[in-house]
């Protein structure tokens, strides 16, 4: 068994395993300044007119003072800002960053043969509202450094499975324990209309769910009421039941909090243009990828949008020989035109990541949707001030403005320019340097790509892993690891002269962890050293030909 | 000169058409139309040569051989062309995102198709080059009461909720025999009913919980008349509140159906619950309890000559039509398939054939009975002053293996033009052409760009509303 006290090595783990433009925290803990000065910088508040050699107070977690006349306190780190821009923290407006992995409740066609079939709404299929982000913070979540180190400190994070998947809550992406990454909570409720069920489980279409959504509103509302009146004169009632969706959301609509409803296409949005009227929700529509389209119809209403930064595009693998429709070839040409026309149109919008899981690959998204039309000022107000307008959460965040919650992103230039790198980003005035990759730049001494056999002794006894690697030809190492735990994404993997390295992260004890494999290898041999949790050991791995998988793979 | 002149001509056309077709959306005020020197097929009122048509405000004003059209008229020279009224299906799965059945359950009443309907189905667009203007969108036959459904009007390019028949009555797909007890797809677990008893079982017991569900309702409407202050509402239950409106006549009952002795039960069971049965679909058995049929009310619609697919089909003939309607059955044929909708004309005819029905019979059964049928017949389904301008301008006789749809209107706007559809495809190609080359190109450039590898793990799927291939089950919808 490992006890806390061996687990809490992941934190020192984690630091070691430093990828590529990885994070890592300037100071341990304690000694961490409280101050810092970022001078002569330019800023971009967002909220206001960019400043020229402006300086930025922090302290305490809180932006304390921003202008060009600033008193710098005595205590301050200063940081020199000549040639640096200072940018709010991105917000990525919906994800399920810093969440662990979904655990129960969630539908998404995955249901144990085990769990009896939901037979209606009164089962409560894929419905788990109650439900709090906040309360499932993973801090092992990889992403959360690479989140940041593209420059997003904030997280509008969800639980991912289900038609009521549970309630989002707005994260800084950094914390000493899992609470203190909470901003607000909960921020929304997530909706989607992705049916579950098939042919086994209610619902199993599109009009399954939406039909099951709309009567657990009628069942919310109509136990609120119910509630009410019991409550006042219970003698002769029969008692309303409990119910847990009903309590959760009945809570929600108290608070009046937003709802996040599904729509991607024209005839999707105005879809749940409709329902959401009909239900009456604080609705905030999520996809908004044809907005092209309808983004008047959606300002009429003064529906707010988080648009998808997943761009429509043909599937890698696609048959080349399968007709595309037009529409569907329109829709991929025109996506990125959306943030534009929601922009004309004076609909509220922000950037949510979506289907993006490289996170260096959002502001490039972004960036698309400028060359389609988008003023570089309102897409860096999507990524900012107006996320955190859309959540309520404007008095908080969004902007580099006195009294904010010291979230800011340091730039060497221009944030939307491909050549501008993140240098630091602080998140609840914490500072972070995002470091360049350190990794040896040797070309590599062979190709690793191919099945690998790995095999190690844990504290828990002997081990088996395959490796399936794939190696580009500049020496970056990608592919899966698969062992009897489950399978692991490769990441920040490379190769360099006989050297090689790579992490993945994989279930241990229960919950995620990196694991850091790193050693030498010579033709279809290889040995190292594997780190994880705190514990380190050695392993061997060896390459059967190919011709050999093949035929392992036959039995 | 005159080649390149023509050329310019064609293409200022196309371009008047294809504006006048996107301003549909702004729901512009139809054009005064005459459709002129046409032979035009009443369906109601016989035929009649060389005739016009005034269309104004989307509806048919006058015809005859003495219309007065004002001289502001746009004039469809219908010259050697035959105009009926536009097909209505009464049987149709086009336009539905998300799947055609929620075969989860054997009463899936609480689903509505008018929630999923799909405007962007290019089936729409294909059905009116098949004369089509009207079609009643069903729910799947995978349960004994199956979900809510919607008349539409095939408006190609208008927004799904500007598809809906005004006014026209929602109904309910009931359906029997093998696709409700899921003979021929097995789950795990089974799903009940197995049988056709417990097909009927189904029913009955749906809508006695539905009575005692009206109950309670009029027993808290009493309630409250009578001054009681302490009483909760019963909570509303969106799979019986339209079995209710069943039992009020206020949705009619659409029942896929084969066999006689299914028919004969569902006839029973809705007597006994007080409602009527409004149309059976597929009926292919129908010839032999015709009488019952008839003396119920009760609507057939069918299929030509489709048979044998199934056990249950097997004793279908294609004189079924024919001795329904002769025993006083008001019958339609439908298509049940998108593809089969686009020559409904055809099938409609093979009743001339098999049975011997009059040209106008057979006209009748894709027009004006449909329209019965869907209780829309004071709007359409003949050619009659008041009635919606929703025509089918064909190059022959209709109910002739060569016609061939020309025109399609709906409200009086030009919904298809076969001549404008063919102009427009070298410019559709073209555009697809050039969309595939930009998306290659960005495609290779980003491959060249990107750095190999990436340094996060892949993140499973999300929150998102992306459209889905259909799954396998949905495709049974179409079974028939």
């Amino acid at each position: 068994m490992i006890n806390v006290r061996q687990r809490s090595g992941i934190i020192a783990l984690v630091a070691v395993c430093a990828s590529v433009f990885s994070t890592v925290k300037l100071a341990g803990q304690g000694g961490e300044p409280r101050s810092f000065a970022i001078k002569g910088a330019k800023v971009v508040p967002v909220s206001g007119s960019t400043m020229d050699e402006a300086t930025v107070v922090v302290s305490r977690g809180i932006i304390v003072a921003v202008g060009k006349d600033v008193m710098v306190p005595v205590d301050a780190w200063v940081i020199e800002g000549k040639g640096l821009t200072v940018y709010p923290g991105f917000i990525d407006a919906l994800s399920d960053v810093g969440l662990a992995a979904p655990t129960s409740g969630g539908g998404e066609g995955n249901a144990k043969p085990q769990q009896p079939a939901s037979k209606g709404p009164e089962d409560r299929p894929a419905t788990t509202p109650w439900r709090n982000a906040a309360d499932e913070i993973n801090m092992n979540d990889p992403r959360i450094e690479t989140w940041r180190a593209a420059g997003f400190t904030t997280t509008i994070s969800a639980p991912k499975a289900g038609i009521f998947p549970g309630q989002a809550a707005a994260l800084n992406l950094a914390g000493d324990w899992p609470e203190s990454f909470v901003v607000k909570e909960p921020t929304a409720i997530p909706i989607s209309m992705q049916a579950p069920g098939g042919f086994r489980n209610y619902p199993g279409s599109l009009m399954g769910a939406i039909a099951y959504v709309r009567q657990v509103w009628i069942d919310t509302n109509w136990s609120t009421q119910a509630e009410a009146a019991y409550e006042k004169n219970p003698r002769g009632l029969e008692r309303p039941r409990y119910d847990r969706t009903e309590s959760a959301l009945a809570e929600a609509l108290r608070r009046h909090d937003v709802v996040l409803l599904p729509g991607n296409t024209s005839l999707q949005i105005r879809r749940v243009l409709k329902l959401a009227a009909e239900w009456k929700l604080n609705a905030v529509v999520y996809g908004g990828q044809m907005g092209y389209e309808v983004a008047p119809e959606l300002a009429a209403k003064k529906i707010a949008v988080l648009v998808d930064l997943k761009w429509p595009e043909a599937e890698k693998d696609a048959d080349p020989e399968a007709e595309t429709s037009l529409r569907t070839l329109r829709f991929r040409d025109r996506a990125p035109s959306s943030p534009a026309a929601l922009q004309k149109a004076g609909v509220k919008f922000a950037f949510y990541s979506g289907g993006v899981t490289t996170p260096k690959d959002l502001l490039p998204a972004v960036k698309k949707s400028i060359d389609a039309g988008l003023s570089a000022d309102a897409a860096l107000r999507a990524l900012t001030l107006s996320a955190a307008e859309i959540y309520g959460m404007a008095e908080m965040l969004g902007s580099v403005e006195k009294g904010k919650i010291a979230n800011l992103v340091v730039t060497d230039g221009d944030v939307f320019d491909k050549k501008t790198k993140v240098k630091i980003v602080f998140v609840d005035g914490r500072k972070f340097e995002v470091r360049e990759p350190q990794r040896p730049s040797e070309p590599p001494k062979g190709d690793l790509t191919g099945k690998w056999k790995l095999t190690y002794t844990t504290p828990q006894g002997d081990e088996e892993s395959t490796a399936d690697l794939l190696m580009s030809s500049d020496g970056t190492l990608t592919g899966t690891l698969i062992n009897h735990r489950g399978t692991g994404n490769i990441f920040s993997g490379y190769v360099s002269g006989d050297k090689f390295s790579f992490t993945i992260n994989i279930p241990i004890e229960g919950s995620p962890q990196d694991v850091h494999f790193s050693g030498t290898f010579d033709g279809n041999t290889m040995k190292g050293t594997i780190g994880a949790i705190g514990y380190s050991f050695d392993f061997t791995g060896t390459k059967p030909k190919t011709a050999a998988v093949m035929a392992g793979g036959a039995k | 000169v005159i080649r390149v002149r023509s050329v310019a001509l064609t293409a200022a056309m196309l371009f008047a058409w294809m504006t006048s077709a996107v301003s549909l959306a702004a729901e512009n005020a139809a054009p005064v139309l005459l459709i002129h020197n046409a032979t035009i097929l009443t369906v109601s009122s016989g035929t009649i040569e060389r005739g016009d048509i005034l269309i104004k405000d989307g509806k048919i004003a006058a015809f005859g051989t003495e219309v007065k059209a004002p001289a502001d008229a746009q004039v469809i020279d219908a010259t050697g062309q035959f105009v009926m009224p536009g097909i209505i299906d009464c049987h149709s799965h086009i336009a539905i995102d998300g799947g055609v059945n929620e075969g989860s359950i054997s009463v899936s009443s609480m689903v509505n198709i008018a929630d999923v309907i799909d405007s962007d189905d290019i089936d729409i667009y294909r059905d009116l080059a098949g004369g089509v203007t009207t079609a009643n969108i069903l729910h799947g036959s995978a349960n004994a009461i199956g979900g809510q459904t919607e008349v539409i009007k095939l408006r190609w390019g208008q927004p799904a909720e500007k598809l809906p028949f005004e006014g026209a009555l929602p109904g309910i797909k009931f359906a029997l025999g093998e696709n409700p007890k899921r003979s021929n797809f097995r789950s795990d677990p089974p799903r009940y009913p197995a049988t056709r008893m417990g097909v009927e079982e189904t029913i009955r017991a749906a809508f006695t919980e539905a009575r005692d569900y009206k109950k309670s309702w009029d027993d808290y409407n009493n309630r409250i008349a009578a001054g009681e202050k302490n009483v909760i509402a019963p909570r509303r239950d969106l799979k019986l509140d339209p079995l209710v409106e069943v039992m009020e006549g206020k949705r009619y009952v659409h029942a896929h159906c084969y066999r006689e002795d299914e028919i004969l039960m569902l006839l029973r069971v809705a007597k006994e619950f007080g409602f009527k049965v409004r149309t059976l679909q597929h009926v292919l058995e129908g010839y032999k309890v015709a009488d019952e049929i008839a003396a119920a009310g009760t609507g057939a619609s069918t299929f030509s000559d489709w048979w044998a697919y199934k056990v249950e089909a097997y004793d279908a003939i294609p004189y079924n039509a024919a001795l329904m309607t002769k025993r006083g059955v008001i019958v339609s044929i439908n298509s049940d398939d998108a593809a089969e909708a686009t020559h409904l004309n055809q099938e409609a005819a093979k009743s001339i054939r098999y049975g011997g029905l009059t040209h106008d019979e057979a006209l009748r059964m894709v027009t004006l009975n449909p329209a019965i049928q869907l209780g829309i017949d004071k709007r359409v389904g003949s050619i009659e002053v008041g009635k919606d301008a929703d025509l089918a301008i064909y190059n022959h006789d209709p109910m002739s293996a060569y016609a061939v749809v020309q025109k399609t209107l709906i409200d009086g706007h030009v919904y298809f033009d076969r001549e404008m559809d063919i102009l427009g495809r070298p410019a559709l190609a073209q555009e697809r052409k050039d969309l595939s080359a930009k998306a290659k190109k960005e495609f290779e450039k980003k491959e060249e760009a990107a750095p190999k590898g990436g340094e996060t793990p892949g993140s499973e799927k999300r929150l998102e509303e992306k459209p889905k291939p259909p799954q396998g089950d949905e495709l049974i919808g179409g079974a028939r």
